[in-house]
């Protein structure tokens, strides 16, 4: 689907923003905003592209950087801090060989925190797109990605 | 009416008033930093927080309705320690190299903390240093010193309609600027400077041009000479200690020459030779059927705004040069030729109420030779101020001076461009009495006085009556030209100015510009009016004298030749 079809759904009010902008990303296998878009979606709604830009930066789970097919997201909120016996963070890190905010090489994966993401009763969690994975250990997230790096293959 | 205790004082106060008003009608300072009289930003920053008896938390006064039976503390040692601790932490954020800053004493962060009695901050610098945005010839961003107050967006937001700056990102990371972070010339940014002129700190100034005007006036090969709007006489006092709008007009030409020009002269005179050229064009394009409502063209944030968002009524813009262009071709072309100087030794210096004027004089449709601005380097009423601190001029000892010739001699109709509506009334003081050709009984037009954002005027013009209108601020202006674009506007002529009070009111006013500094400097502008011996722009004897002279007369050939331009689509 193109972009202006994406517009033509919604009407060109500035409520409209964020349900846009939040179904391009979906729409992207590298999940983010580009300039031209920004441009693009400001004109339909006839809103600065300052506005755009301002709500799509304001939000971290929208992106102005290409980011990899599938967002981990781990949450670094109290619960999961508290009950996180290995590090879900540097495990994630190590395992995929980058940091937060980066993209593996292969495009994969972008490694992102979150805050509380409503698992807090099987903390520690992270989300892999909008699927959450709970009650992490070392061994589980090893098979997550593999999971995932097998369907993609 | 209500009652309230503030710190044991019993007040009683009228309903709806904030906290903050409440106290101040008592004479009790709650110190804020945000908070900006007409701007719409409220509890930001916090530094207004005050304790209510009852309430859990503080409570930042300049957000608060004041309750009836509220009992409000401003001073506990809770209170006074949030304000320090707020303070110090914008203090770590922020580029506080105080002694090298252009608002060095007149920073309002720097005012809060000297009054906070912050005499050492706990917090570290965090500090990450990001370049300058100097790319364009009026306004400089520097948001190392920025302290994200929320001012400069509202003003370009709300007062202006312009939205180029807003706020990005979010919580620790939250910056102020354009989309993409981009420099302010990639924007559709009109550079009439509100945001500067209301950025408590130094994140938003104009380009400062003294250097070079110092090296000019010290150049034995240069034949420097300088004009000063209508705008800056009602408006420079203030920066040196002297109360709001006073007219400091002989003072100004004494402080100038001592400073070293020795060519002094007013813009007020292009002004009446603005309206001698418009005042025609307007009543040309009534009698020949003109593309109407014309619209007025001496503002360069208005040219800004029009040639990059509404292109297509760029027709209905008046061809004529701005006051400031105009006497920067005279200069180079005329008074080059009668004092037998080469245009390329000649200095033109402007000091202009506006950042936009910086840009404008840069523009290349304002080039007469040899691709060298007619005007060469504008100054803000602020940067003159600057060269008057650095010589050390005292405003107070110095004689007065008429300004010199052949562009001294001005009217009172000149004057008025310095406030929104005076170019119409300046215009319709000599349209109508050309046109009617009888004296007007009554040449105040009070409807198109005032702050109002639009205001209207109907007259007579050869048994017809045309409606004008006046608007100022650019979100007015907007309202104008979309009834222009739809073709349902009324009007015959219209005055834009971008900024609110029009030039008085303009970005490269002296700081602190609220509604209360900008009725002094109208109410100023008047008293001049009413004071010149001419009043009427078509009276003034040394314009029909270079009529006869040089340019033929109004709208003639040569007069178009030198004194009018064209517009067209930007960006």
């Amino acid at each position: 689907m193109q972009i202006i079809d994406v517009l033509k759904k919604y009407p060109a009010s500035q409520t409209s923003l964020l349900e846009i902008l939040l179904e391009i990303d979906r729409l992207k296998d590298n999940h983010y905003i580009s300039k031209e878009e920004v441009h693009m979606i400001s004109e339909y709604l006839g809103v600065r592209t300052s506005h755009v830009y301002s709500v799509l930066t304001f939000y971290t789970l929208l992106s102005t950087e290409p980011r990899g097919k599938h967002i981990i997201q781990v949450c670094k909120d109290i619960p999961c801090y508290v009950n996180d016996a290995f590090d879900v963070r540097k495990t994630l890190e190590k395992m995929l060989n980058m940091s937060v905010g980066q993209t593996s090489r292969d495009g994969l994966f972008t490694l992102e925190e979150t805050a509380c993401i409503g698992c807090c009763d099987e903390a520690p969690a992270m989300l892999i797109d909008l699927e959450p994975y709970t009650n992490l250990t070392r061994d589980k997230i090893e098979r997550i990605l593999a999971s995932y790096r097998e369907v993609t293959l | 009416m209500m009652n309230a205790m503030i710190n044991n004082v019993s007040v009683e106060v009228e309903d709806g008033l904030t906290i903050l008003e409440a106290a101040r009608k008592y004479n009790i300072n709650i110190p804020t930093l945000c908070h900006y009289p007409e701007l719409h930003i409220n509890s930001d920053c916090r530094i207004c927080s005050v304790e209510i008896d009852g309430r859990k938390g503080l409570k930042t006064a300049c957000s608060t309705p004041i309750k009836d039976g509220m009992n409000i503390i401003t001073n506990s040692p809770r209170v006074l320690n949030a304000r320090k601790t707020i303070t110090e932490l914008i203090l770590a954020n922020h580029d506080a190299n105080c002694t090298a800053c252009t608002r060095n004493l007149n920073c309002e962060l720097q005012s809060l903390a000297k009054n906070l009695g912050i005499d050492i901050n706990r917090f570290p610098s965090v500090l990450e240093r990001k370049p300058l945005d100097l790319l364009n010839p009026s306004l400089v961003r520097n948001s190392n010193r920025c302290i994200k107050c929320g001012r400069c967006v509202d003003v370009c937001k709300n007062v202006q309609a312009m939205h180029v700056l807003e706020t990005m990102h979010r919580g620790h990371e939250m910056t102020v600027g354009p989309a993409f972070d981009e420099p302010l010339n990639d924007q559709t940014c009109t550079f009439c400077g509100q945001c500067a002129n209301v950025c408590p700190v130094g994140a938003i100034m104009e380009k400062d041009n003294t250097d070079v005007v110092w090296e000019k006036l010290h150049d034995p090969s240069v034949y420097v000479m300088v004009q000063i709007a209508p705008a800056v006489r009602v408006a420079i006092g203030e920066t040196l200690d002297h109360e709001n709008g006073l007219i400091s007009n002989g003072k100004l030409v004494s402080a100038l020459r001592h400073l070293g020009f020795d060519h002094i002269y007013d813009t007020n005179f292009t002004a009446d030779l603005t309206i001698m050229e418009e005042g025609t064009e307007l009543i040309d394009r009534i009698m020949n059927g003109g593309v109407l409502p014309m619209m007025t063209s001496c503002c360069p944030g208005w040219i800004n705004f029009a040639e990059q968002r509404h292109p297509n009524i760029i027709d209905h813009i008046s061809s004529c040069k701005s006051p400031q262009q105009m006497f920067g071709t005279l200069a180079k072309t005329y008074y080059a030729d009668k004092s037998n100087i080469d245009s390329r030794d000649i200095y033109v210096v402007s000091v202009m109420p506006c950042t936009a004027k910086k840009y404008e004089a840069t523009r290349k449709e304002f080039r007469s030779f040899y691709d060298i601005p007619d005007v060469d380097i504008v100054l803000t009423t602020r940067e003159l101020s600057k060269m008057f601190r650095q010589m050390g001029v005292d405003f107070d000892l110095i004689k007065e001076e008429p300004f010199d010739n052949p562009f001294g001699i001005t009217t009172g109709a000149a004057q008025l461009f310095g406030a929104s509506g005076g170019v119409m009334e300046a215009a319709l003081r000599t349209v109508y009495e050309i046109v009617n050709k009888k004296p007007l009984v009554d040449i105040n037009f009070e409807s198109v006085r005032g702050l109002q954002g639009i205001k209207e005027a109907t007259v007579d013009l050869g048994g017809k009556e045309i409606k004008v209108a006046v608007s100022n601020g650019l979100a007015n202006t907007k309202t104008l030209v979309e009834q222009i674009e739809a073709g349902t506007s009324p009007y015959t002529f219209i005055e834009i100015m971008a900024c609110p009070g029009g030039c008085i009111g303009g970005g490269g006013q002296p700081y602190g510009t609220t509604n209360d500094v900008r009725e002094a400097r109208l109410a100023s502008t008047y008293f001049i009016d009413e004071e010149m011996v001419c009043r009427k722009s078509h009276e003034n004897e040394m314009i029909l004298a270079l009529y006869e002279d040089y340019l033929d007369e109004p709208n003639s050939e040569q007069a178009h030749h030198l004194l009018h331009t064209y517009y067209e689509a930007r960006k």
